[in-house]
């Protein structure tokens, strides 16, 4: 029954992981840009929550309301001045002006909030769980946050299959030269692209931070574990993104069961091994890889 | 047919690296007509069509269409102007459906979305002959069904000027009357053609005027017939006299 329990938990860890994850997926998706700042903006989420909270006494769900929009509106800004211009340069270029932005990020984190570690107060819900069965219970949060993970997933997908922004982006994503001749200004799908992901990173800041303790050097491990759900699910599939999070989640935990000291080791273990026999993922897209 | 120019391109230079593939060329399109281009390999035919839809820059010279200045404009922009083009390998966003192709380029360049848009499409889809394909996956189509789909993607744009990059190359004898026939209706809507094509008899069927391309520059332009009359095109793209009702 341990092990069962164990399972579970690692699926509702993997909702939170993909809800890390779907931002960076949908920039990888739409632009072929790996976020390296991904972590560093979920920290930045997290901490905005928690200023928020304890500031003003605010819940910390009506936070979302002020982080989200604020996170979208950085993600466009950040794209229509560093990010599409480094785009348009070597392929590097997007990979080092995003890992230079988390370092920026993290140290003005540093500087504003020191090294401790912070989190933000949901009161009782942070302990409230469900009993499954007489052995396995699951926490109120947690659970929430699986299914605003999945959520999330499922919305994104809908957004890209049935709007008609959605159908520019999977255009441009395809053939950036052919959709513009379809009077699609890429710079414009791509600063859309970047603010619904980095909102959705604010989203998943915030639920990162009720959840776990963090500090400013906590966006290094957070952009790993998206990184690797998103490369164990196939890049550029959202719903191979949300199977990467539970894997990757039902990886640690069980692996956390079975060798008490090193569950984030057999996660990293297996995100190798896919990589290593599967390097597009375990769920790639069916057309156009 | 008025005699206004709906595209006047003058002294246009590109050069990739050390090699020259517009080199000063100049010319009009008149509103309405159907402007045939031929030409050698390497002549510069579809960098001319990239330069026109905005896909490179020009290095020199200027284009005017519909009395706007679109020299530095971004391709984007040309699209909702009212400039369409088709590849010549077809480029069809392939994880998307045939419908979902046509229907972005109704919905932005076209300008026209929800139902407006769906309409556009779908009639950009019967037109060019692939409405009953409207659900399939753009990336299984075959290689036909594909011209066809760069076809309608760049009617669903609502061009004013429509640009065809060999449309008929690699179609078989009987697939190119078809699409000659759709080409023709599409004239008669008003839209102005300019087309490249190595297939002379198709070309010289549907075409007002003909100009000959060769190392970037423009040999001759004029009468289709008195064109392909010319001693100089002969020499260096048709190799021997053309017969109209053949083939080169």
């Amino acid at each position: 029954m341990q092990w069962a329990n164990a399972v579970v938990q690692g699926v509702i860890l993997g909702g939170l992981y993909a809800l890390l994850a779907a931002g960076l997926s949908l920039m990888f998706g739409v632009m072929r840009l790996v976020n390296l700042a991904h972590g560093a903006l979920a920290i930045v989420a997290a901490y905005m929550g928690m200023v928020l909270v304890n500031e003003t006494g605010i819940p910390p769900f009506a936070t979302l309301l002020i982080v989200v929009p604020v996170m979208a509106l950085a993600g466009w800004i950040l794209q229509r001045t560093l990010l599409n211009t480094a785009l348009n340069r070597q392929a590097l270029a997007p990979i080092l002006v995003t890992f230079g932005l988390a370092v920026i990020l993290q140290n003005l984190m540093l500087e504003l909030f020191t090294a401790d570690n912070q989190s933000i107060d949901v009161g009782s819900l942070a302990g409230a769980s469900i009993q499954i069965t007489p052995n396995i219970a699951v926490g109120v949060f947690p659970l929430l946050t699986f299914v605003v993970g999945v959520a999330v997933i499922a919305g994104l997908q809908l957004y890209l299959a049935k709007t008609t922004t959605g159908r520019a982006m999977r255009a441009t994503s395809d053939d950036r030269e052919a959709a513009q001749l379809m009077g699609i200004d890429h710079r414009n799908i791509y600063a859309l692209a970047t603010a619904i992901a980095v909102g959705l990173v604010g989203l998943a800041g915030v639920f990162l931070g009720v959840r776990t303790q963090f500090n400013p050097t906590f966006g290094d491990v957070t952009l790993i574990f998206a990184f690797e759900a998103v490369i164990i699910g196939g890049l550029g599939s959202l719903w191979g993104t949300l199977w990467g999070g539970i894997i990757l989640g039902v990886a640690q935990v069980v692996g956390a069961q079975a060798f008490p000291s090193s569950g984030v080791l057999l996660g990293h273990i297996v995100f190798l091994l896919v990589l290593a026999f599967r390097p597009t993922g375990l769920f790639p897209k069916v057309v156009n890889g | 047919m008025t005699m206004a120019p709906v595209l006047s391109v003058s002294g246009l230079h590109k050069k990739f690296g050390s090699v020259v593939t517009a080199n000063d060329i100049s010319f009009d399109v008149i509103q309405g007509e159907a402007l045939g281009i031929v030409g050698p390999n390497g002549a510069g035919k579809s960098t001319l069509l990239n330069l026109i839809g905005g896909v490179v820059p020009a290095d020199q010279g200027s284009m005017i269409f519909d009395g706007r200045d679109i020299t530095k404009m971004a391709s984007a922009d040309r699209a909702k102007a009212g400039i369409g083009r088709s590849f010549q390998i077809p480029r069809p966003f392939t994880d998307m459906t045939v419908f979902e192709n046509v229907y972005v380029g109704s919905s932005f360049a076209g300008g026209v979305r929800g139902q407006a848009g769906y309409e556009r499409a779908y009639e950009a889809l019967e037109v060019s002959g692939l409405l009953h394909l409207s659900e399939k996956p753009a990336g299984q189509l075959r290689l036909l069904d594909r011209k066809r789909l760069e076809l309608a993607r760049a009617l669903a744009t609502q061009p004013k000027l429509i640009l065809l990059d060999e449309i008929a190359g690699g179609l078989t004898e009987r697939e190119i009357p078809p699409l000659v026939e759709t080409i023709n209706q599409l004239r008669e809507t008003g839209v102005t053609v300019v087309w490249i094509e190595h297939i002379v008899h198709a070309l010289v069927s549907v075409v007002d005027r003909l100009m000959c391309m060769a190392e970037g520059r423009v040999l001759a332009i004029g009468d289709p017939h008195e064109v392909l009359r010319s001693q100089e095109v002969i020499e260096v793209y048709l190799g021997k006299t053309f017969d109209v009702d053949g083939d080169v």
